[in-house]
């Protein structure tokens, strides 16, 4: 483009580029492919270098570096609202090994440390309840189901600390659909897998197991609820919930449930393992809200994951995790300080 | 065996070497932090294990006297004030990193915080009933109070090891996770048993 185009003149509002100016969507993803193609190296390592530097400045996933341990699984930029965060990314290291993941243990190096033994092949997927074609999903054909977007989101635990994380996946709503819920269906139920030979936190009576978690069909139908299968451009790693997971960005991490194996489509409020464990302390909405504390704990600030230094001041929460504009409507009217 | 411990216990290196591994996580944790070597969240790592260290130095401190009697080994008591002291040092450190690392010294919030959540209403008053016992603890405070009603003020330290239990119960409550709380619970639990059980017997002698 020739000129600025947020210069203004008096009389002519903004100047805008002449439409034979402006680069096809055609041209420019195809550049943006070429530049991603040589900065995965099938040129040379300095012109890499270089074309990756460019391909970064274009969008924020492509910031994401693949971090080479597991397979790839590759997303194209996601078009949905909110689902492009600008905010620096963690660091892949952090992010695999921090996690909250009590069917491997409540230390949150267990994961890291034991998940290896989880089974992820064959997975199936049943998909029951008020729907008109439930069915069992094996990985392949969900893995097939819809184009697989990058998604980069920040993600609230409870527990006062938070992370950005490039997600590989598509909307929840895109299973739903072809599912044909009944008008009768209100609420979406996720059942996760409870293996005790392959996780050896199920042993343990912390939580009833297996781990359920559930949403409102709205919420359930939000673009920004992810069915994810990986990050940081590779399949997810066992202590994140291989194979899939649910990611729903505004809520905080707990009810983004790990490893399904069950989505069963009911007319009543599931009842959720922590809201099962502790009614008092961890509600069935569970969204981000920095107005509502946690009885042990305030929710008004967060720790970022390996950025905020040791002494720096711990960031504002955000309402719904920041995704307000994206959500807020979905809770037009409700007391969120008494449905928290 | 037994001359042998009678033996380390009177060298006269004993009280060094029980400083030394006692200011050892300290240390650690120093290190840690400078070095990043503590996990994706120091700051929860730092606030957690200068907790952990309070409560297993609480443990030690009144493991003493029924060891001492148990196994008949006196001259344990000579380590007893050096535990005391490195226990008051750990909370010290722990609501300091609460206060820095958590709340980044934000007064009024860490006032509210602490008059509106039980957990850290508990934990905080066992860090208060601990201070003057802290600052008793010299051989001139005892003449100052008298030894009688330096020995009441400084059974305080049960009443501590009570809330600290609390504190940590309360904290892992939110996610059923007891199993170390018990382990606490049962160490403290015992060494609180025995104490009750010679007040009982009546053959509670000077200790």
């Amino acid at each position: 483009m020739r000129f600025n185009q947020f210069s203004k003149s008096s009389d002519s509002g903004f100047v805008h580029a002449l439409s034979s100016e402006i680069t096809p969507q055609a041209v420019y993803t195809q550049r943006r492919d070429w530049l991603k193609q040589v900065a995965a190296g099938v040129a040379g390592v300095s012109l890499a270098a270089w074309a990756s530097r460019e391909a970064f400045a274009q969008t924020p996933s492509e910031v994401v570096m693949r971090p080479g341990k597991l397979a790839p699984l590759t997303g194209a930029v996601s078009r949905v609202s909110g689902a492009n965060t600008m905010e620096k990314i963690t660091t892949y290291a952090d992010a695999s090994s921090y996690n909250n993941f009590y069917e491997f243990g409540t230390d949150k190096s267990d994961p890291a440390k034991y998940a290896h033994t989880l089974q992820t092949k064959p997975w199936t997927v049943e998909v029951e309840g008020l729907v008109k074609k439930p069915g069992r999903f094996d990985l392949d054909a969900l893995l097939k189901l819809s184009p697989m977007e990058e998604r980069i989101y920040r993600l609230r635990c409870v527990e006062g600390w938070s992370m950005v994380v490039p997600w590989v996946g598509y909307s929840l709503a895109e299973l739903i659909k072809r599912v044909e819920p009944l008008g009768s269906a209100k609420y979406v139920e996720f059942i996760t897998q409870a293996d005790p030979k392959t996780m050896p936190g199920v042993r343990s009576r912390v939580l009833d197991w297996p781990y359920v978690e559930g949403l409102r069909m709205d919420e359930a139908m939000h673009p920004l609820t992810l069915l994810s299968f990986g990050m940081y451009g590779e399949v997810l790693p066992n202590q994140n919930g291989a194979p899939v997971r649910l990611v729903v960005p505004w809520k905080y991490g707990f009810k983004s449930a790990k490893s399904l194996v069950k989505i069963r489509f009911v007319d009543k409020q599931p009842i959720n393992s922590w809201g099962r464990s502790a009614p008092q302390e961890y509600g069935f909405y569970s969204n981000v809200n920095p107005n509502v504390n946690h009885p042990r704990w305030s929710q008004a600030t967060e720790r970022r994951i390996g950025e905020d230094g040791l002494f720096a001041k711990k960031r504002k929460t955000l309402m719904f995790n920041g995704y307000e504009a994206q959500v807020g409507q979905l809770y037009a009217g409700m007391d969120l300080s008494k449905l928290y | 065996m037994k001359a042998a411990l009678h033996k380390a216990l009177q060298h006269r290196s004993a009280k060094p070497v029980a400083w030394l591994l006692c200011f050892l996580p300290f240390v650690w944790l120093v290190w840690g932090a400078a070095n990043n070597a503590l996990g994706a969240n120091p700051a929860e790592y730092l606030i957690r294990a200068t907790g952990d260290w309070t409560l297993r130095l609480l443990c030690i401190t009144l493991a003493v006297t029924p060891l001492r009697v148990m196994c008949g080994l006196p001259e344990l008591v000579k380590l007893r004030r050096l535990f005391g002291l490195f226990t008051y040092f750990y909370v010290v450190l722990h609501l300091l990193c609460y206060s820095w690392l958590d709340m980044g010294f934000e007064w009024t919030e860490i006032a509210a915080d602490i008059a509106k959540r039980p957990f850290i209403l508990v934990g905080f008053s066992a860090f208060v009933l601990l201070t003057p016992l802290a600052l008793t603890s010299f051989n001139r405070a005892i003449r100052w109070l008298g030894a009688k009603r330096w020995q009441w003020l400084h059974r305080l330290v049960y009443i501590v090891a009570v809330l600290a239990v609390l504190h940590f119960f309360w904290m892992r409550a939110g996610k059923n996770n007891f199993a170390e709380v018990f382990v606490y619970a049962s160490v403290l639990g015992v060494e609180l048993l025995f104490r009750l059980r010679r007040l009982v017997a009546g053959t509670k002698t000077k200790t």
